[in-house]
């Protein structure tokens, strides 16, 4: 008499539901097969170059020599300087929401920046070349030249693109993500231990930054891994601002270039060479794994913050 | 713990408030910062001839191919992806809550929510442009339905999770069957969020960029001419605003670049228009 309760029902109960486990399975094969794709595809890339590529400066599409260590260093660099801008200045966004703004200003401010959330990238990589580019070129370039050039990393002609502005952009772009699940995590600290911190006369950032933060850790690693998710994939925005050097420069302020810029801007001139078409779906099962790991790395920060505190994240 | 003054707490709590407030609008500030930028510079771009003509004149063309190509792919991708996102969003809440599958399934979208377009691109270029040999709006339609999904998947379950269990429980005991149940009453009864869900998830694709570079291309002409041979939005590149805007930013004509800020006006104002209705319409039926 055991599982009689699904055979029980009707075909169209029956059919239903197979078609809505389809529907749900098939976000998994989707999954699958984009590794897969992406796996076949780089096969040739991979038996002609080996280990080899991830080290190699080498970009040459005319003798079709390629190796990724361009693009991913300037990956790396510009997520950096996106994530040490962005993840600070989120944390004390979300501070201001939830333990200082009045319910207004805070519904307002919560807008806004969903708002910003909304913005297609291409509209950043507009804004950023014709706009941000140019100013940083005549004001931001020149100053650290001027006081900090001492430094290796601000040598050079200030052009206004390069990997420093494109980290800027890249902080503005991850800024609401990032805010937003730290100002959801806040909210989840229970405002019973709040208020004995408060109670034995601690200040509104004592409490933050012992009771709040602490309490949340996990879930602001997931925020802070949700928003490097975004900033290593991002693609237009960057595109439009770094400029596509292929070298790696110690200097903020040259041309470089990061994995997705490459994708988007070498696509058009691979097309016609299998070669240099494997190279680029190579350095995309790249970020695809990358991604997948940082992605998994912040489901499993947020599920263990959901799970001790259950649940309304 | 040590022991510190008074004075010194309450300067550092002051500096800190000082400097969240800041934080705050800064960021409004630069939201207001591009807004303006992108109305001022794309306003002067307007004019009878930039919404009528196709954009085979380059500079004294206009960008109704676009325009139509942009709809007509966006529309294609919600047809796509929506019915799916909503069919496995019902699964994960109403057969899967905490089944190991469901848990799978999750997990899956929440990566797939956070994977970048450009990826989705690439994989529809490998499966369909390459084994077609051509490039294609539909194929772009494809691979925004794909960033969809689970976006639709997700805010599904989390809708249909709010509608609470007695519900389903009376009208079960009516004997009403479970398919009947799950699409006449909580499909009604969480008709705001859904609605809202798939509007937020249309304004998110119909500004991207990046997979219709790998898939839908541009073109100098209307989606299909004359309009009844639908077929050639299967066959051939379809213009669309998002790629008009990247071939002509990066153009060195001022003409062609202002077009594009005239197009980035557009995308702007449609998917802004799109996100606030949603949030509006959320929020009027929640009172």
């Amino acid at each position: 008499m055991k599982k009689r309760d699904r055979t029980n029902d009707s075909y169209p109960d029956r059919i239903f539901r197979t078609v809505t486990y389809c529907s749900a399975i098939l976000i998994i094969i989707i999954m699958a097969a984009l590794f897969i794709q992406l796996l076949y595809h780089s096969v040739p890339t991979i038996r002609r170059f080996g280990f080899e590529f991830f080290w190699s400066k080498q970009w040459d599409p005319v003798n079709l020599n390629f190796g990724a260590l361009s693009s991913i260093y300037g990956t790396i660099v510009t997520s950096l300087i996106a994530m040490l801008i962005s993840v600070p200045i989120s944390f004390v966004i979300a501070l201001f929401l939830v333990e200082m703004a009045s319910p207004g200003i805070k519904r307002i401010v919560s807008q806004a920046l969903d708002l910003l959330a909304a913005i297609p990238s291409i509209i950043f990589g507009m804004w950023g070349l014709f706009v941000f580019a140019p100013f940083m070129q005549d004001y931001i370039q020149p100053f650290l030249g001027k006081y900090f050039g001492f430094l290796p990393f601000f040598k050079g002609t200030p052009m206004g693109i390069g990997m420093l502005t494109s980290g800027l952009i890249l902080a503005l772009m991850i800024l609401p993500f990032i805010s937003a699940v730290m100002r959801d995590v806040f909210q989840m600290v229970p405002p019973v231990v709040k208020e004995s911190a408060y109670g034995i006369g601690s200040t509104t950032w004592e409490v933050s930054y012992h009771v709040t933060m602490k309490y949340g850790l996990q879930g602001i690693l997931g925020a802070v891994f949700l928003g490097l998710g975004r900033a290593i994939g991002e693609t237009m925005a960057v595109t439009f601002v770094i400029g596509n050097g292929y070298t790696v420069n110690a200097s903020l302020f040259d041309p470089a270039t990061t994995i997705a810029s490459t994708l988007a801007s070498q696509f058009p001139e691979a097309v016609a060479q299998p070669i240099f078409k494997s190279t680029l779906m190579e350095l995309g099962l790249v970020l695809f794994i990358v991604t997948f790991g940082i992605q998994m790395a912040a489901q499993w920060w947020l599920n263990r913050i959901r799970r001790s505190t259950g649940g309304g994240l | 713990m040590k022991k510190r003054p008074v004075f010194l707490r309450k300067m550092t709590d002051k500096m800190v408030k000082v400097v969240s407030i800041m934080a705050a609008f800064v960021g409004i500030f630069l939201l207001f910062w591009i807004l303006f930028e992108v109305f001022m510079r794309g306003f002067s771009a307007f004019s009878p001839k930039f919404f009528m003509d196709i954009s085979l004149d380059g500079e004294n063309g206009g960008i109704a191919n676009a325009i139509v190509g942009t709809v007509v792919i966006t529309f294609t991708a919600v047809i796509l992806g929506v019915p799916a996102g909503l069919l496995g969003g019902i699964f994960l809440s109403e057969y899967g809550r905490s089944s190991k599958i469901g848990n799978i399934i999750r997990f899956s979208s929440n990566v797939m929510m956070g994977m970048p377009s450009i990826i989705i691109g690439l994989f529809i270029y490998s499966i369909i442009v390459y084994n077609m040999g051509t490039f294609s709006g539909f194929s772009g339609a494809v691979a925004l339905a794909i960033i969809m999904l689970p976006v639709v998947l997700r805010t599904t379950e989390d809708m249909l999770s709010l509608v609470p269990n007695s519900l389903r429980e009376a009208a079960l005991a009516l004997g009403t069957p479970r398919w009947k149940v799950t699409l006449n009453i909580l499909f009604r009864a969480a008709k705001t969020g859904l609605i809202t869900g798939v509007l937020l998830a249309t304004a998110r694709v119909s500004g991207e960029t990046a997979p219709l570079l790998f898939t839908a291309l541009n073109s100098y002409y209307w989606p299909a001419e004359p309009c009844w041979q639908f077929w050639q939005f299967f066959s051939s590149p379809t213009a669309n605003l998002t790629v008009t805007i990247n071939d002509y930013a990066m153009s060195p004509y001022p003409g062609l670049n202002s077009i594009a800020w005239g197009a980035s006006l557009l995308i702007t104002f449609g998917v802004l228009a799109l996100n606030i209705s949603a949030r509006i319409f959320f929020r009027e039926e929640k009172k």
